[in-house]
């Protein structure tokens, strides 16, 4: 174990900078990292093993203890749930004989939950060792089960492949792309290197006045104006400067950035060595999330050819001096990494815990220099502005949102998938385009965006109505909104909260519980206006934009569903206990071989 | 006018709570000017005898009988008050409270320093008659309702008289800073 | 570098250092914004959010913003307030915060907030989360039970080398304090008093010694947290 673990740290030259990457290979060779193995890395590295152990505990892909040769993710997000995830869940504890968070006793298999996996038009879906398995039933999950038993490879547990590059050999996987629209900007024809000759002969201020004059804004969901980001970095006082490509997807509902790494990778790649072109960088970082190593080789493969190609590398182009390259950084299990600053933190080895700003990561960002962080999606969206200019580009869309977006959508739908279409959709059209009847509710930006009601589905998808990274659920009549939604969603922020400020780590807990308390019938009318006023609170007070929005799916369908949370409250009291007797007593009656009497 | 009745208890605690409301020294005399006592270990009346005003709860709920005297005290008082940190919040019983049941009761009667080697037979007591224990402390006001809690361990006799004074003359209640204290 | 600028709290005009963070340029001037998880000159932690405040009307941390020209404060609302005793709220509930047994009873700031919030109960649920005490190291007591998380101990507690002796673990809700034993076994007892001192709570204990104030005479038996910095402007 020591030897690997010192060969390992030297691959990445025992720099504490690259712990996730030590980190994610020791587990790839040991399984798990234990105490043991996190003290030798920590020798190697020259920390403390506290150090090394609050990254590990950090994320959840990271084990502290064996999960089985075959660790079995089951996503439990709220598309999985709206799709039979019930089912799913018990086929696996039945077949596999294990329950929940728990390794069978042989050691063959564990068996875990997992937050969305960027699956959500073919779920319920699974990752088992870094392979995803789709549009799960209680037979696939028979026959992938007895293959694990069989001691079959895990890409040989299933035969099936999905469309596009998701059949490369490098890639081999089940996941299908569903591209239902192909729009003017992102899936439309490209040729490679096209926009990298041009930047080539363009001054650095020339292509960022190209962005700035293009209006783009981040495709991340927060929307800040792409052109103006890349001139702070490049103003900004030290000359060593990064660029990030922000992969993190980890916005329950969305899925296009997936796609977009599936089937326009290079375009993606070289969105980003035109930001290094811009701001003077020489190194760019894919971070990307952990769900999707199942593109690892692929991808590599990529950056390779463009390498090969002149694309990437020194003097690219033929130009001297343009050089840029890029590696990437996997993180491996938290939400809050989609924050930029959260990733940048990530992206160096450490918890991801969001800063404190200021300062920005334009100014002080990856390893502490100036650093520009934007989505796959703005990357690829720069690579064709480059190629075609701005003014091409703001004719599309709307005034305030040009170009198009790139919606996931999922949900109560015929055709979930992937849609490029321009900003200034209705969500009535948007209903239409994707064959959506009886509709209730549309979740828009995913659960830290907003629930829609009908009455409000002749808004536009557009910056200055309906943001969004692209996640839309579509939720239809039939389901228990509270219930099956706004639950879920509150489980995953619980989940996914860093913990490190007050009102994320507690008030996320306590929003949870009341409704888990409505829910059981034993919410009064003060139970709603506590949970309004709360959730004001939390929005206020927390640290960043994960504890800013999380009490967005209570707030918004307080507002627009009020009717079904006063369906579910006491109106004639204003005290209910859940204090129960006979389930208080059970445990220790039960110990003491006693009957209970409870009158 | 009749005097408002007042009834305490002490449930889950160490009766340092009513220790205190002694404490509040020759005052006592103008207390039993104000209010008359019914149910209460200070007077010894064992059982609600009328409805009262004033209930004052000491200690938290660790067993069945602590619940079922708290509920016969939400029936029979107006007003409900927990006095000190165990009614409060578990206090020093609530210790156990993350930690399952069986330990606790091993502890108790099987491995603890008080009954080493001396429980040889290993029994756990089981009577019927024996209040059930509750799988952890419950505060107070997760059983009933509760309207005003003093805090302390136990809590300041200026707190305990400046409440029970205010709430018996309809005066404004005084909460100097020095007497609400958590110890 | 040091150039002033006016800025108003409460309606007060106030002049300070443009660039420093709002809570030291205030509670220079005799204005206590509540904080717990400040140390000043330290990077701050941002993570306890009692010192939020209003600034033109945003919401945002004191102990992390840095002071502008021409900033309208507001610090003394009843808004806040109801915040920070929501915060004092949630941290006595997600921890366990028994103070009678407790050695930092009467010196513990998160209990002066309670006093100084007036917090008679937790409006929420105690949680009565299972939080491992350590004691294995000679110096000092770790007791998960008591910790609020303000990584003061993280930020300046050192081994020689530089190394963090103290560094959190898991994440959100199950966030714990750890510490690195074989770091934490050499530390000395300067270290472990100053180990103990910056601790707000009573997480961090150093043995063989405690309870040696005799009540009434501790920090925040007869005066509130932060009086020592109103009386500045009295």
């Amino acid at each position: 174990m020591k030897n690997t673990l010192i060969e390992i740290a030297a691959r990445y030259g025992k720099d504490e900078a690259r712990l996730m990457d030590i980190l994610m290979d020791a587990q790839q060779a040991l399984g798990y990292i234990s105490k043991e193995a996190m003290e030798v890395i920590a020798n190697e590295l020259k920390i403390s093993a506290a150090d090394v152990e609050q990254t590990v505990s950090f994320y959840h892909f990271f084990a502290r203890s064996p999960r089985g040769k075959y660790t079995i993710y089951l996503n439990n997000s709220v598309t999985s749930v709206m799709f039979g995830y019930q089912e799913i869940a018990e086929a696996f504890v039945k077949e596999t004989g294990c329950q929940f968070g728990n390794t069978t006793s042989d050691g063959l298999i564990g068996l875990y939950h997992t937050a969305c996996i960027g699956m959500s038009d073919q779920e319920p879906a699974a990752i088992i060792n870094d392979k995803v398995f789709t549009r799960l039933t209680p037979s696939k999950v028979k026959e992938i089960v007895a293959g694990i038993k069989a001691g079959k490879k895990v890409e040989d547990l299933s035969v099936e492949t999905g469309d596009g590059i998701n059949a490369h050999p490098l890639v081999k996987s089940m996941v299908k792309n569903n591209i239902m629209r192909k729009g003017e900007v992102i899936f439309a024809d490209y040729t490679l290197g096209t926009s990298l000759k041009k930047v080539a002969g363009m001054g650095t201020q020339d292509v960022i006045n190209e962005v700035k004059n293009s209006n783009l804004r981040g495709r991340g969901g927060a929307g800040f104006p792409a052109g103006m980001k890349w001139e702070f970095c490049s103003k900004a006082e030290d000359t060593t400067r990064y660029v990030i490509c922000n992969a993190d997807e980890g916005e329950p509902g969305t899925f296009k950035d997936r796609v977009l790494l599936t089937e326009k990778a290079a375009q993606v790649f070289e969105g980003m060595a035109i930001g290094g072109y811009a701001v003077g960088a020489k190194l760019g970082i894919l971070y990307l999330r952990a769900e999707y190593r199942y593109l690892k080789a692929y991808l590599e493969s990529v950056l390779e050819e463009m390498r090969k190609n002149n694309l990437l590398g020194k003097g690219i182009t033929g130009k001297a001096g343009f050089d840029f390259d890029i590696r990437i950084q996997f993180g491996a299990g938290a939400y809050v990494c989609g924050e930029e600053s959260a990733l940048i933190e990530s992206a160096e080895g450490h918890r991801g815990e969001p800063r404190n700003r200021p300062p920005f990561p334009v100014t002080k960002g990856y390893l502490m220099k100036p650093t520009i962080v934007n989505n796959v999606e703005t990357f690829c969206a720069v690579t064709r502005i480059i190629e075609k200019g701005s003014a091409w580009y703001t004719t599309l869309g709307t005034q305030s949102s040009a170009g198009t977006k790139v919606l996931s959508i999922s949900g109560d739908c015929e055709k979930p998938g992937v849609y490029e279409i321009q900003w200034g959709m209705s969500i009535k059209e948007m209903l239409e385009m994707v064959g959506a009847k009886d509709t209730m509710a549309v979740q828009v930006a995913g659960p830290s965006g907003v629930c829609l009601n009908p009455a409000q589905f002749d808004r536009k998808i557009a910056f200055e109505d309906l943001p969004t990274g692209g996640s839309m659920i579509v939720i239809g009549k039939f389901r228990n909104l509270i219930r099956d939604v706004v639950l879920n969603f509150m489980e995953f922020f619980v989940e996914e909260s860093c913990g490190s400020c007050v009102p994320c780590r507690s008030l996320n807990v306590v929003l949870k519980q009341r409704i888990e308390k409505i829910i059981a019938g034993n919410g009064t009318m003060e139970d709603l206006s506590e949970l309004e006023r709360l959730s004001k609170m939390l929005s206020m007070s927390t640290r960043c934009g994960l504890g800013q929005t999380s009490s967005n799916p209570i707030l918004t369908t307080l507002q627009n569903f009020r009717e079904q949370y006063e369906g579910l409250v006491r109106k004639d009291t204003d005290y209910i206990s859940t204090f129960d007797m006979a389930a208080s007593v059970k445990e220790s009656c039960e110990y003491v071989d006693r009957k209970p009497n409870i009158h | 006018m009749s005097k408002p009745i007042v009834a305490t208890t002490s449930l889950a605690g160490c009766f340092g709570c009513h220790m205190s409301i002694l404490d509040i020294d020759d005052r006592i005399l103008k207390l039993i000017e104000l209010v008359e006592f019914n149910k209460s270990p200070v007077d010894d009346i064992k059982t609600f005898t009328k409805q009262c005003d004033i209930g004052i709860i000491e200690g938290g709920c660790c067993n069945s009988e602590n619940v079922h005297v708290l509920k016969d005290f939400r029936k029979n008082c107006k007003i409900l008050i927990s006095l000190g940190e165990c009614a409060i919040m578990g206090g020093l019983p609530a210790l156990r409270n993350g930690i399952p049941v069986k330990e606790c009761i091993e502890e108790a009667y099987l491995h603890g320093p008080t009954v080493d080697g001396v429980n040889t037979e290993k029994v756990l007591p089981n009577d019927d008659e024996l209040p059930m224990i509750l799988d952890r402390v419950y505060p107070c006001h997760e059983i009933v309702k509760i309207d005003y809690f003093l805090p302390g361990c136990p809590p300041r006799a200026d707190l305990i008289w400046n409440a029970v004074a205010a709430l018996v003359t309809g005066n404004e209640m005084e909460l100097p800073y020095e007497v609400i204290k958590f110890d | 570098m040091s150039e002033k600028v006016n800025f108003t709290i409460d309606g007060k005009t106030l002049t300070g250092e443009k660039g420093r963070f709002i809570v030291d340029v205030a509670a220079e001037q005799g204005v206590y914004i509540p904080t717990l998880c400040h140390m000043k000159g330290e990077k701050p932690a941002g993570s306890c959010r009692i010192c939020t405040v209003k600034v033109n009307g945003r919401a945002m941390a004191a102990c992390t913003t840095p002071l502008e020209a021409n900033m309208v404060i507001e610090n003394n609302t009843p808004e806040l307030a109801e915040l920070r005793k929501v915060i004092v709220e949630l941290l006595f509930v997600e921890g366990n915060h028994f103070c009678p047994s407790c050695e930092k009873s009467g010196n513990c700031e998160l209990q002066a907030m309670g006093y100084r919030y007036q917090m008679m109960v937790p409006r929420f649920n105690y949680n009565f989360p299972y939080r491992e005490v350590d004691a294995s190291t000679p110096k000092i007591y770790l007791d998960r039970n008591r910790c609020i998380f303000c990584k003061k101990c993280v930020r300046a507690i050192k081994d020689p080398q530089g190394k963090n002796i103290f560094a959190f673990r898991n994440r959100g809700a199950h966030l714990e304090i750890n510490m690195d034993l074989t770091l934490a076994a050499k530390m000395s007892d300067e270290q472990a008093k100053a180990a103990m001192d910056i601790c707000p709570v009573g997480a961090i204990l150093k043995k063989e010694i405690g309870f040696n104030v005799p009540i009434g005479q501790r920090k925040y038996d007869k005066v509130p947290i932060g009086s020592e910095i109103e009386k500045l402007s009295k």
